[in-house]
C-alpha cells in the first residue's frame, strides 16, 4: 500500500522544497522505500535541497514524454538506500506534462515506492493542477504571516474542490518569543483561522541555512532540535501520536518576569 | 525610552492581533469570492435605490460581509438623514 502526498504552500519561498527533502529524507531513514518528485518544471531545487545536482541526466520530462524509463531517471540518493529523486526538466517547456501524464507516473512510482512525495510548484496554475493530480494526501505549508496564511486558505480551498479532502497543515519559521509577545500569530491563531488539522510545527532556525547550504537535510541530524521537528512530523505521517515540540524555551527575560510573578 | 521599557519587560505591540483581523476580514471575500470592488459597486447602486426614498449619509454608509460560523451576511450601516417627501405620498 502506498502514498502519494503532494506538498504545497501556494505562495512561494515558505518551504515547500525543504519540507519536501526532509520528510522524504526522514521516511528513508526510518527504511522507507521513498520516492521524491520535483514537479516545479523550470525551476528544478529539489535536486539542491538533496545535494544531487550534480548526478542528474533524465527528468521528468522525458519520463512523461516516453524519452527514457522511469528507472533511467530516478536518481539514488548518496546517503540512504531508499530514497530516490525524480527531478524537474529545467529548460523543458511548462506545458510537457498534463494532469493525466501525472497521474500514470504517480500509479508507476507506486509499484516500487511506499510513499511518493510530490513536491509542488508556487502558485494556483497549471503547475499545481499537475502536482495534484496524482495524490492521495495534501500537506499544506504555511509561514506565521498574513499573505502565507492567505495562500493557504485559498490552496486549502481548491484542493478541497479537488477532492483532496483534509489537507493536512504544516506550520513553518515560527519564532515562539514573538508569539509570546503578541506580535506573531501562533500555532491556535493559525489553525482558527484555516481550520484543518495540524501535521507539525518547524521553528525558525538560523541551522536550515547552513544544512540547505551543504545539500544536507537536516532531518538526519540527530542533534538538533530543528531535525527533531521534522522527525515528528515523519511520525505523524506514519500514524503514530506524537506530541507536539514544546518551543517555548525559557528566556531570559521570561525567567526574570516569573520571579516577579508577572506573566 | 518608552520603547525601551517595553522591550525590558519584553512587551510586544501586540500586531498579532492585527494580522488576525485583517486576515479574517479578507478571507471573508476570498471564500465567498466576492472583491472589493464588486462590494464597492453593490454600494453604488445600495445609494442609488435607497436614495430614492430616504436621505442618506452616504458618507458614513457601509457595506461589508462578515462571518459568523458557517455563513456569511451581508451587513451594512446606512444612517438615514430624512425621509424624501415624494417617497411618503
Amino acid at each position: 500500500m502506498s502514498e502519494v502526498i503532494v506538498i504545497t504552500s501556494g505562495k512561494g519561498g515558505v518551504g515547500k522544497t525543504t519540507t519536501a527533502a526532509n520528510l522524504g529524507a526522514g521516511l528513508a531513514y526510518l527504511g522507507k522505500k521513498v520516492a521524491l518528485v520535483d514537479t516545479d518544471i523550470g525551476l528544478r531545487n529539489l535536486d539542491m535541497a538533496l545535494g544531487l545536482e550534480n548526478r542528474i541526466v533524465f527528468d521528468i520530462v522525458d519520463v512523461t514524454s516516453g524519452n527514457c524509463r522511469l528507472r533511467q531517471a530516478l536518481i539514488k540518493d548518496k546517503r540512504l538506500d531508499g530514497l530516490h529523486l525524480l527531478p524537474a526538466a529545467q529548460t523543458k517547456d511548462k506545458t510537457a506534462i498534463g494532469p493525466e501524464q501525472m497521474i500514470k507516473l504517480c500509479d508507476d512510482l507506486r509499484k516500487e515506492f511506499e510513499f511518493i512525495i510530490i513536491d509542488c510548484p508556487a502558485g494556483i496554475e497549471q503547475g499545481f493542477r499537475n502536482a495534484i493530480a496524482g495524490a492521495d494526501k495534501a500537506i499544506v505549508i504555511t509561514t506565521p504571516e498574513v499573505s502565507a496564511v492567505r495562500d493557504a486558505d485559498r490552496i486549502i480551498g481548491l484542493l478541497e474542490a479537488a477532492d483532496l479532502r483534509e489537507p493536512a497543515l504544516i506550520i513553518n519559521r515560527i519564532r515562539p518569543k514573538m508569539v509570546r509577545q503578541g506580535d506573531m500569530m501562533g500555532i491556535e491563531d493559525i489553525i482558527d483561522i484555516l481550520a484543518v488539522d495540524l501535521v507539525g510545527v518547524i521553528p525558525e532556525d538560523e541551522m536550515i541555512v547552513i544544512t540547505t547550504n551543504r545539500g544536507e537535510p537536516v532531518v538526519l541530524d540527530m542533534n538538533l532540535r530543528l531535525g527533531q521537528s521534522y522527525r515528528n512530523i515523519v511520525q505523524r505521517i506514519l500514524g503514530e501520536d506524537v506530541p507536539l515540540m514544546n518551543l517555548d524555551g525559557e528566556g531570559f527575560f521570561r525567567k526574570i518576569r516569573k520571579i516577579f510573578g508577572m506573566k | 525610552m518608552l520603547e525601551f521599557i517595553a522591550r525590558l519587560f519584553n512587551r510586544g505591540s501586540g500586531s498579532k492581533e492585527v494580522a488576525k483581523e485583517r486576515l479574517r476580514l479578507v478571507l471573508v471575500h476570498d471564500r465567498a469570492s466576492i472583491s472589493p470592488q464588486l462590494l464597492e459597486t453593490l454600494k453604488v447602486e445600495l445609494i442609488q435605490v435607497i436614495s430614492k426614498y430616504m436621505e442618506i449619509d452616504e458618507t458614513a454608509l457601509e457595506v461589508n460581509l462578515d462571518e459568523s460560523g458557517n455563513t456569511v451576511a451581508l451587513v451594512a450601516n446606512i444612517p438615514v438623514r430624512g425621509m424624501r417627501r415624494a417617497a411618503e405620498a
